[in-house]
Parts: structure tokens; C-alpha cells; sequence
């Protein structure tokens, strides 16, 4: 199949995109559990420090050990990154190093050694410093993980929406820093973000949570972390959604490209239908199996519902491959509509009728790793959207890419491949793993304050 | 800006760089040696020897993050070149970091019969790391030439790193252990300290052969004075590391810090010799600092935000070390 590619140039141009695929792909999921993570383990530890409850303290030790692992598998995976933009895409830093250097830089300097620091002593540490330091240390974990995100989510708004800056001999030279940073797409991009991650995170406790009630784990710990993170699933999706909105509606009026590939729409068009399914081809320039509802795309991002939109045929040679930003679109709206339904009814549960069924337990145990599937899939839409170009309008993908010969990058590729499934699986297994081992813990019987070993030997403290 | 005045921006960062390799080096050059000794055959002591680092590794690896970030940054020319000469080896040392990191993690929170499947993943992705770093510095050393003298010259630096970082992991256990586990860690640092040293001497020599111009620097004089009193420098902190190692434990644990206070004196002598053989180059023979840094004006933004949380850095980390200050105990969350 490999003869498809011409020259082992445009080969080595497809592993390397493949490869940046697997490994962001990768490496997201596990920022995007702790950008939230973390700020909900200050909840909990502010909730431990107002009542003198241990059942909260509980919670936050069983978490903070998940928080840990995750940690460490987006560090090493994040560590991969760095090398990439020099070993796949020295064109990148070539053009815009200017730009993404000094971003990048900022985070390593601002975020990542506050988080790596403090982390050590908000785990191990509790013994070793005063409560309050503890609790100090939490705040500076989460703010460094909010920090990494907001370089990270300026840097890629950048290159989805450059602004303050300008082109001498093919090079990009800063304007102006604050038009960089604050370029028209990132407020949208980072709530977005941060939002999901809100949303993953809430997901990820009330399903585990879920998973323990169901094994007969009644401690009050379990019950207050699965009310909890219902309760703020059910305000944070609204939110998203309307963020959400504002988002595709910025996208419309910089990437409209993007936005026609998301639509589906290929002739300019007023009053454009908003397709619930259909499989574009891009060969035919047309949609297969169309189930539509008429001028509903034309209203929701226009505000009128016979508003124009510009079609992909506007755009040929410069527009996203079609089907999977179409499909990713679709997978992160609908999983979106599933969390929305799912928090709802947990929610009006828990209120109203004070107690979850077996069946909603086990609805939320399936929904654990909805907001990795959302994440990626709002990822795909928007990364895969801003194909044919690595930065809109300054650099094309292909004008970036390595001449490291494409065995090599194949080679890399496939270690990198079977590193992430491994990891993959055994991270997802861990999880249940240290449920599971909670679980058949003694209710309330241990003293949370004595010094427990990390030894799983003697899983002395996990509530 | 008139560009007489501001190239000075290219040595700060070439230095700041310099700081941050030669920190990672000693950093997690302690917890991958650490890694690397994991003895197969004690459950007690890989325990210990994992608590000994637990608090410290992630921030350690940092430096490197830190490290190439800042090449990325200041002289993305030199990263590009530098790292498409390494792509394999770059590929594996990550997959090795990989593995390690995560078994430190994996290995307490997965299920029980795994432990020792984990533990020997943490000693293969240590191992693998020193060796690929030991060999990545080999080909830079030697200018990524491709004949076979340069390549046996990379392997024989991909064990001496490994060494080295055996060495400073070890002296980390004699500083931070006690008992049964104390002595063995000595008798680790006593042969790593050999290979050490062998390898100090292979790397200088092959330095100074590869390149003229670094003979130059160092065999013309006067500089050809410091090498006396470098080489007796080298040989007393060899010397007196070697008999202190073969007496413990001292009475009172007294000086256990010192071997390990040798090696880190090693690494920053030679690191001060690489970046005094190769100034102002950053790719050896090829390109200069001047040419490959990036523009000015966006070194500038980096450079005051680095004199501000730098210190901020140095000062937390310091903080977290007096946490966790003295012999090690078991880790409790």
C-alpha cells in the first residue's frame, strides 16, 4: 500500500503527521483529567479543612494517588513533544520559533517545575509539612497545571488564529505580545478547554465512584465524591455547551473553511440544513445519506436562519479532509448530548429522590471515560480543521516536515504505538485496580491521620 | 536594536542552557542511576531505593524539559540539526523516560503480582535511557562522523554516562540509606567510580582528537597549566572517594555526603570542559551560538521572565529538598 505515496518525502511527511497524531493524541488525555483534577482536590481539601471531616480527607487521598499516576504518564508523554518539533517538524520553529519559543518557554519556566515541586509535597508530604502548607501546596499544583494549559492553549489558538505579527524573509516576527497570546481564538479555545477538562474530570470520579457503590462500597467518602462531582457535571455541561457555541461561532468567522468541513457544506449557500448524518466524499464533492434539518446550520451559526455560509468548493486545495472532521464533530456533539442527559437525570436522583438505582449507577460506570472521547474527537475537529496548514495562513504542513528518512520515523512510530496501548490499557486497569482495593477496605475503621505507606502491600489508607 | 548591543542574549542562553543540562545531568543522573542498581534480588531494598528518589524525580526530569526547551527556543537551528542526527536514539531514551516514569507510579497502584514486572520495567527504562543519553553524547562529541572509530567511541559513552549516573546514584544511596543497603550502594559507587574515571579520561582524549581546534584551546599555552591542576583535582577526589567508600559506614554516618559531593563536582568540571572546548559552537564544527540563535527581540521576552521565576525555581526546589531532607523513610500519602 505504501506505493500510494510517490516519494518517500510525502512518506515521511504522513508518518511524521501520524506519529504528532498518536502522540498528542496520547498525551491529552491525561492533562485533561488534571487541569480539573486538581482544582477539584483543593475542593475536597477545603471541605476536609472547614468540617474536620475524615470522609472528605478520604476522598482526596484516593484521588490524589490517581491525580499522581496520570500525572506522570503526561509528563513523559508531554516530554516526547519537545523533541518532536526538532526531530519531525524543524520547519516549525524555523518559521515561527520566534512565537512558539518564547510560549512554550513561558510554561516550562511558570508551570512546570511549580507543579512538579509542589506535587511531591502534596503527595508525600502531609506528615512533613503543616496543613496549612499542604493545602498551599495543592493551590500551586493547580495552578500550574492551569498555567500549562493557558501557554499551551495560546500557542495552538496562535496557530489556528495568528495574530501580532509580521513575515520578513519567511520568518514570523512578534508585533505585538499581547495579540499573540490574546489572538482572536484563544478565550474561546482555553474556557473550552478548561471546561472539558472540567467535564472529564467530573465524569472520571462520578464513574469510579459509581463502579465502588455498585461493589457494595457504601462510605460516606464514595457517596460524597459521586454527589459531588454529579452536582457539578450538571452545572458545567450548560456551560460548555454555550461555550461551545461562542466557540464555533469565532471559528465560523476566522476558519470558515473548518466550519464548512464541520457542516458538511460544499456549495455557498443560504439557509443551509444542519445534517444529523451524512457521509461526505470528497471525491464527488457531495454528501451521501443526508438526514437534515433545513436552515437549522444557517441559524445556529448565523443567527439567521437564511444566513450564508461559504462552502468547502471555495476553498479546494485549501480546505481540511472533509469525513473526519465531519464524523469528529458529530462524536464530540453527541457524547456532549449524552452528558448533558446523564448529569441531568444523576442529578435529579440524587436531589429529589436522594438515592441512585442500580441502573443509573451503572449508566454512570459506562460514561467513566466520556470526556476522553469528547476531548479527542473536539481535538480532531479542530486540529484536523486546520489542515492544509500547521500555522493558518503561514505555514503549510508539508513545508515543515523532516528529511529524517522515513524508515526511521516508522520505526519510532511503531515504539511509540505499542508504548501508548500498553500504558493505555494498563493505566484504564490500574484505575479499577485501586478502586477495587478501596473497596475491600474496613468502612471507617482506619485512622486516616497515621502515616500509611505507599506500599500496595499494605493498602492501609485508601478510603 | 543595533545588534552589537544585544548579542549577548545568545552566551546568556547558551549559558542558561549549559546551567539547566548540567543540573539534569546531576539530578536525574542521581534517580536514573538509582534506577539503573535496582537490585533484582531484594524486594526490601528496591523499595527503599525507590522512596529514596520518590519526591525528587519528576522535578529532576524537568531539567531536561527545561534543557531542550531552551535549545528549542534560543537556537532552534541547532535543535533541528542535533536531534535529526539523534532521531533514533532521541525516539528510544524517550521511550526509556517513558517507561521508567510510569513504573514508578505503576508499581505500587497496579495489581500486587505485577510489583516486580514494574520494578524490573523501571531498571530496563533507566538502563536504556543512560545508555542512549551516554551514546547521544558520544555523537555530538564527535560531530555525528559515521566512521567506526567514532561509533566505538559512542559506545564506550554510552557506558560511561550509564557510569557516571551509576555513580551519582549510588553515592545518592550511601548519603540517603542505612544498613545492608548503605554498604551495598558503596560497592556500587566503588566500581562506577572506576568506570567514571576511565571515562573521564576516553572522553577527553577523543574530544581533543576530533576536533583540532579543541586541542588548540587546551594544548597551547598557557591554558595547558590548568590541566595540572585539574588532573590532580580529579585524581584526589577519586582517590579519597574511593578509600571513604571502602570504609563505610563511618561512626556517626560522618561525611556520608561526600562521595556524592565528589561526583557532583565531576559533572560540572566536565561540563565546564565540553562548553569550553566547544564555545562558541553549538553544533560542533558547524554552526556558532550567534548564527543559529533566534530573534532578539523574543530571546529578550524569555530571557526577564527567567531572571524573575528562575530564582523562584531554584528557591521551591531548595524548599521541597529541606522537606524531604535526611535519611529516607517510607513514603506515606
Amino acid at each position: 500500500m505504501l506505493a500510494f505515496f510517490n516519494t518517500p518525502y510525502e512518506m515521511s511527511l504522513i508518518l511524521s503527521r501520524i506519529q504528532f497524531a498518536a502522540n498528542i493524541s496520547f498525551h491529552i488525555l491525561f492533562p485533561t483529567i488534571n487541569i480539573a483534577l486538581c482544582w477539584i482536590l483543593l475542593f475536597f481539601k477545603i471541605r476536609f479543612n472547614q468540617t474536620q471531616d475524615q470522609s472528605w480527607l478520604k476522598v482526596y487521598r484516593f484521588w490524589v494517588r490517581i491525580f499522581a499516576l496520570t500525572f506522570a504518564i503526561g509528563v513523559v508523554s508531554g516530554i516526547t513533544m519537545s523533541f518532536q518539533f526538532g526531530t519531525n517538524w524543524p520547519g516549525y520553529m524555523e518559521t515561527v520559533g520566534n512565537i512558539a519559543g518564547p510560549l512554550l518557554g513561558y510554561e516550562v519556566l511558570t508551570a512546570f517545575f511549580l507543579e512538579a515541586s509542589f506535587l511531591s509535597i502534596m503527595l508525600f508530604g502531609m506528615d512533613r509539612v503543616s496543613n496549612r502548607v499542604h493545602t498551599l501546596a495543592t493551590l500551586l499544583v493547580a495552578i500550574g497545571t492551569s498555567l500549562s494549559a493557558f501557554w499551551i492553549l495560546a500557542l495552538d489558538s496562535w496557530m489556528q488564529t495568528p495574530a501580532g505579527f509580521e513575515m520578513r524573509d519567511g520568518v514570523a516576527y512578534v508585533t505585538s505580545w499581547f495579540d499573540v497570546v490574546f489572538n482572536p481564538s484563544m478565550p474561546y479555545r482555553l474556557a473550552h478547554m478548561v471546561l472539558a477538562s472540567a467535564l472529564t474530570a467530573a465524569f472520571l470520579i462520578s464513574g469510579i465512584s459509581a463502579y465502588r457503590l455498585l461493589k457494595g462500597d457504601n462510605k460516606n467518602s464514595v457517596k460524597y465524591a459521586l454527589n459531588f462531582s454529579v452536582l457539578f457535571a450538571a452545572i458545567i455541561i450548560p456551560i460548555q455547551i454555550f461555550v461551545g457555541d461562542l466557540h464555533g461561532l469565532n471559528t465560523f468567522k476566522h476558519q470558515p473553511a473548518k466550519v464548512a468541513a464541520m457542516e458538511g457544506v460544499w456549495e455557498t449557500e443560504k439557509g443551509a440544513p444542519l445534517l444529523l448524518f451524512a457521509i461526505p466524499d470528497e471525491k464527488t464533492r457531495e454528501n451521501h445519506f443526508e438526514v437534515a434539518i433545513p436552515y437549522m446550520a444557517s441559524l445556529i451559526l448565523t443567527h439567521d436562519q437564511h444566513g450564508e455560509i461559504q462552502g468547502l468548493n471555495e476553498f479546494i486545495g485549501e480546505h481540511p479532509p472533509v469525513a473526519p472532521v465531519f464524523f469528529s464533530f458529530r462524536i464530540m456533539v453527541g457524547i456532549g448530548m449524552a452528558m448533558l442527559l446523564c448529569a441531568w437525570l444523576c442529578s435529579y436522583l440524587f436531589v429529589i429522590k436522594k438515592q441512585y438505582p442500580t441502573w443509573s449507577l451503572r449508566l454512570l460506570v459506562v460514561m467513566t471515560f466520556s470526556g476522553w472521547l469528547a476531548t479527542l474527537a473536539g481535538w480532531y475537529v479542530t486540529e484536523i480543521g486546520r489542515q492544509p496548514y500547521l500555522v493558518t495562513g503561514v505555514l503549510k504542513t508539508k513545508d515543515a516536515v523532516t528529511s529524517t528518512p522515513a524508515e526511521h520515523i516508522a520505526l519510532s512510530l511503531t515504539l511509540y504505538i505499542s508504548l501508548y496501548v500498553f500504558l493505555l490499557i494498563a493505566y484504564v486497569r490500574t484505575l479499577y485496580v485501586m478502586a477495587d482495593r478501596a473497596v475491600k477496605l474496613e468502612q471507617g475503621s482506619q485512622s486516616t491521620t497515621t502515616s500509611p505507606i505507599l506500599d500496595n502491600n499494605q493498602p492501609a489508607m485508601e478510603s | 536594536m543595533n545588534d552589537v548591543t544585544v548579542d549577548w542574549l545568545p552566551v546568556v542562553f547558551i549559558a542558561l542552557t549549559c546551567l539547566s543540562l548540567v543540573v539534569y545531568a546531576i539530578l536525574d543522573g542521581y534517580d536514573l542511576g538509582v534506577g539503573v542498581l535496582l537490585p533484582l534480588d531484594s524486594q526490601s531494598q528496591r523499595d527503599s531505593m525507590i522512596y529514596s528518589i520518590g519526591p525528587f524525580w519528576d522535578a529532576n526530569e524537568t531539567w531536561l524539559v527545561l534543557a531542550i526547551g531552551l535549545i528549542l527556543i534560543a537556537f532552534p537551528k541547532a535543535h533541528s540539526i542535533i536531534f535529526q542526527a539523534l532521531y533514533l536514539p532521541t525516539a528510544l531514551m524517550l521511550a526509556g523516560l517513558i517507561l521508567r516514569g510510569v513504573s514508578f507510579d505503576f508499581r505500587t497502584k497496579a495489581p500486587s503480582k505485577n510489583k516486580a514486572q514494574w520494578d524490573l520495567a523501571f531498571k530496563t527504562g533507566s538502563l536504556i535511557a543512560t545508555l542512549c543519553q551516554g551514546y547521544m553524547l558520544g555523537r555530538y562529541v564527535t560531530g555525528f562522523s559515521d566512521s567506526t572509530f567514532a561509533l566505538a567511541f559512542c559506545l564506550l559513552s554510552a557506558i560511561c554516562v550509564t557510569a557516571a549516573y551509576s555513580f551519582i546514584g549510588a553515592t545518592w544511596l550511601v548519603m540517603k540509606s542505612e544498613g545492608k543497603l548503605q554498604k551495598r550502594a558503596a560497592k556500587w559507587a566503588i566500581i562506577a567510580n572506576i568506570f567514571l574515571a576511565i571515562g573521564i579520561i576516553g572522553v577527553s582524549i577523543a574530544n581533543l582528537l576530533f576536533d583540532t581546534s579543541v586541542m588548540e584551546k587546551w594544548l597551547s599555552f598557557p591554558q595547558v597549566i590548568l590541566l595540572v591542576p585539574l588532573t590532580i583535582l580529579f585524581g584526589f577526589m577519586f582517590v579519597t572517594t574511593h578509600i571513604y567508600l571502602k570504609k563505610v559506614p563511618f561512626e556517626h554516618d560522618l561525611g556520608c555526603w561526600y562521595p556524592f559531593a565528589c561526583g557532583v563536582c565531576v559533572f560540572l568540571l566536565c561540563f565546564a570542559g565540553l562548553a569550553y572546548s566547544y564555545f562558541p559552537y553549538i553544533v560542533p564544527m558547524q554552526l556558532d551560538i550567534y548564527q543559529a540563535a533566534s530573534a532578539r527581540d523574543s530571546l529578550m521576552i524569555i530571557f526577564i521572565g527567567s531572571i524573575i521565576v528562575l530564582p523562584m525555581i531554584i528557591g521551591y526546589t531548595i524548599f521541597a529538598y529541606k522537606v524531604f531532607w535526611g535519611k529516607t523513610s517510607k513514603l506515606s500519602y
